[in-house]
């Protein structure tokens, strides 16, 4: 009996191989993703055409391992080459403004969450692969409509690939330990919650430091559960209201019962202190977990550490933005059909599939059939991860996402306005004031 | 009569060639000599320098042509609290730092000077803050300050007993800067030291050999012969040291990146904040124009005030 292996069975091999080795899921196995027959756009691949591209580097190894693999998997059925590079995710943002502006460089570069919004004129519109994947799979789940559609239409100009949320992790047993099953869903109740956190010598944390993920994610916590926003929905500057200063006030209330130093802390700091049992809340990714889950001396931690949704405060849902890989295609590429088909398969549920899964679910689909992925069934703690593309929240809530919407985001600005009031150095009022006055600033040539 | 002449081959073979002459033509060649130097400072230097000056008066984004704008990037800075706060900061950090750099580096420098055994091995330990790469260093001192996990706290707590709760180096303003400037003086006291020892080392001993014999005492010898024999080398150390502190940007991106509060921010990381993270590449380059008045009066100040040749007469200023 003979017993060829092809190199696309290899490939296929190695690409379950490193899917089961991060999660547990075979690639293929079992899969209970349904995907309606819709017919794909036609993309003729250009003669000769080979591809670049850039995206953020892996979080876990395993999204690269099979990132690559379906890469290889594209070339061995299209012939078309590509190249994948993965940058620092500090630097893709500078990368992607080279590109933009020198009109040379990568086809197709993974960016995050705004970045299409920003270069929009000098990016191909992706409608037609948007449309067919959409059909496909069951729909555009609503964070990546927001971020793959130009403002106020339907021309998508991004194809967000996945987006990693930030709820809540805490310690079970010591939020127990002071009354609570879980964190309150109020801000009087949290309130109170992180005051006894404190006495019992087990204090919340949350980034108040010049952190991109966390402080960020705070800051628009704080703001967005009391109906606070930076922009209203036409666009107009709201960030020195009456709401914001009510988050700032309870801000100032929730600063003094937190861990020392959360003015400094950057992304790393609250999970080295989560870690090291310094506190017992605070809001992270599914890293956090996983980091602690994968190392036997951390894993008692794990086990008794939860997620929860950030609680909704006087908001109709949870607030919770999430990170979102978003690729976009160049003016200046050569092939665009050929990158426009690399992307639509891609998200195609034989290389999908499989990738979201080696994620472990550190990134979750923005189409809604992938929602039944065996990655969301393997350890009830990660499930509250799958949804994250279903929020309605997003960088520049609730007005039109914009290259000032990414600055206000870039430089902090939210952030600071709690900082300064957190530690008294501003009062809310004048805090919303100057942040308004930086905002201001940044939006001036939106109109 | 007739007159006989040479002939023009003759001729061609005595006179050099236009081009032998051309390089012969002195102003000619002192301008092809200068040539690739002026080209590389045209490209390399004076191109960036332009380009950010002609920035400062745009408003350039990241992914945005600009266009003139005059006046607008530094009308708004001077409204601007966080300018002022970053004006405010990057003076006291150079001047603290500098003072700190120098007295600690000049006070080593002495010490090297003098003869001890292994001399060789501890000039070279002294160098170590100089060659490790700066974000090695930042990265060091982030953790050091670290507010749960700094070994300073924890010896101050764990081990010695004399502190019931951790220091909070990072955590509110004041404290921040000032860890920042001395992790500034840590890095720079290298080549503070290093460089005084070798102009120290250019004194002629038969200057104090004489002094003693005049019995000047060790301060004497220091206040009228090291100090003044001194002052052209401090002099330019110092500037070096001004230029360096107050464009400095690695220390305090990497470890503070401007927080807590925006009350950490030097002008060059300001710019940074805002050219490039914020993208407004106009605003960023006019914050990185206004750096250029304080360096040129600090350095002016620092050269022609500490170079004048009657100090280092020990005369009188005039």
């Amino acid at each position: 009996m003979r017993n060829d292996i092809t190199r696309r069975d290899a490939l296929a091999l190695g690409l379950s191989a490193a899917t089961v080795a991060a999660t547990g899921v075979a690639a293929h196995a079992q899969s209970a993703i349904k995907a309606a027959d819709v017919p794909a756009p036609k993309l003729p691949i250009e003669k000769g055409a080979t591809l670049r591209m850039l995206r953020p580097v892996r979080f876990v190894q395993a999204d690269e391992d099979v990132f690559r693999a379906n890469a290889a998997k594209f070339t061995k059925d299209t012939g078309v080459e590509v190249k994948v590079d993965f940058v620092g995710w500090e630097d893709i943002n500078q990368q992607t403004a080279v590109t933009a502006n020198s009109g040379a460089g990568p086809d197709i570069i993974i960016g995050f969450s705004d970045a299409p919004h920003i270069y929009v004129d000098k990016l191909i519109e992706l409608t037609d692969v948007a449309d067919y994947v959409g059909k496909r799979y069951g729909g555009w789940l609503p964070l990546a409509q927001r971020y793959g559609k130009k403002n106020k239409s339907d021309t998508w100009i991004g194809l967000p690939f996945g987006a990693s949320g930030g709820p809540l992790v805490y310690r079970k047993s010591i939020l127990q330990s002071v009354g609570f099953d879980k964190v309150p869903e109020d801000h009087a109740g949290i309130l109170d919650l992180c005051q006894k956190l404190q006495k019992a010598g087990k204090p919340a944390g949350f980034a108040l430091g010049n952190a991109k993920g966390d402080g960020n994610g705070f800051a628009n916590w704080a703001l967005w559960s009391h109906n606070a926003a930076l922009l209203d929905e036409e666009g107009n500057l709201t960030i020195n209201s009456k709401e914001t200063i009510a988050a700032l006030n309870w801000v100032k209330q929730l600063y003094p019962t937190f861990i020392a130093g959360t003015t400094s802390w950057n992304d790393v700091s609250n999970n080295r202190a989560y870690a090291a049992q310094e506190i017992a809340l605070t809001a992270n990714g599914v890293s956090l977990y996983f980091s602690l889950k994968k190392d036997p001396a951390t894993k008692a931690i794990a086990d008794d550490t939860e997620h929860q949704l950030l609680p909704k405060g006087v908001a109709k849902i949870s607030p919770m933005a999430g990170l979102t890989l978003n690729a976009m295609v160049f003016k200046h590429s050569q092939y665009p059909n050929a990158a426009k088909a690399f992307l639509q398969y891609m998200l195609e549920k034989d290389q999908y599939e499989p990738w979201l899964n080696a994620n472990s679910g550190y990134w979750a689909q923005p189409l809604a059939a992938y929602a039944d992925a065996a990655v969301w069934s393997q350890d009830p703690k990660v499930k509250l991860f799958k949804d994250t593309m279903n929020s309605t929240y997003y960088d520049g809530y609730a007005g039109p996402i914009s290259t000032a919407t990414g600055a206000v985001s870039a430089d902090y600005v939210l952030i600071q306005m709690c900082a300064s009031v957190a530690t008294g150095a501003a009062t809310p009022e004048a805090a919303a004031a100057e942040a308004e006055q930086r905002c201001k600033r940044y939006f001036r040539r939106q109109k | 009569m007739s007159v006989t002449t040479l002939s023009s081959p003759a001729l061609a073979q005595r006179q050099p060639s236009w081009l032998v002459r051309l390089f012969d033509y002195k102003p000619f060649l002192v301008v092809m000599c200068l040539a690739p130097a002026i080209g590389l400072l045209a490209v390399f230097l004076t191109y960036p320098l332009g380009l950010g000056i002609w920035l400062a008066f745009t408003d350039t984004t990241i992914g945005r042509k600009g266009i003139f704008v005059g006046l607008d990037n530094f009308q708004y800075l001077l409204t601007d609290s966080l300018w002022w706060n970053a004006v405010f900061y990057s003076v006291i950090y150079t001047a603290i730092a500098t003072f700190g750099k120098f007295a600690l580096g000049f006070w080593l420098a002495l010490l090297l000077n003098n003869h001890f055994p292994f001399k060789s091995l501890l000039r070279a330990i002294i160098l170590l803050p100089w060659i490790v790469p700066t974000v090695l260093s930042a990265l060091a001192f982030w953790w050091i300050y670290d507010p749960q996990f700094s070994i300073i706290s924890y010896l101050l707590v764990d081990v010695l007993h004399w502190r019931t709760s951790n220091i909070d180096f990072l955590g509110s303003p004041w404290p921040a800067r000032f860890s920042l400037i001395a992790a500034n003086i840590w890095r720079g006291i290298p080549f503070v030291a290093i460089s005084l020892l070798a102009g120290l080392q250019t004194i002629s001993p038969s200057l104090y050999e004489a002094a003693m014999l005049d019995g000047a005492s060790s301060w004497q010898r220091f206040r009228y012969i090291t100090f003044p024999m001194m002052m052209p080398i401090l002099a330019i150390v110092m500037t070096f040291s001004i230029i360096f502190t107050f464009t400095d940007f690695q220390l305090v991106y990497a470890i503070t990146r401007g927080g807590p509060g925006n009350s950490t921010h030097l002008l060059a990381t300001l710019a940074f904040q805002r050219g490039i993270a914020g993208g407004e590449l106009g605003e960023g380059a006019a914050i990185a124009v206004s750096m250029i008045p304080f360096l040129v009066f600090a350095t002016l100040f620092s050269y022609f005030g500490l170079a004048r040749r009657k100090w280092q007469q020990g005369e009188a200023n005039d």
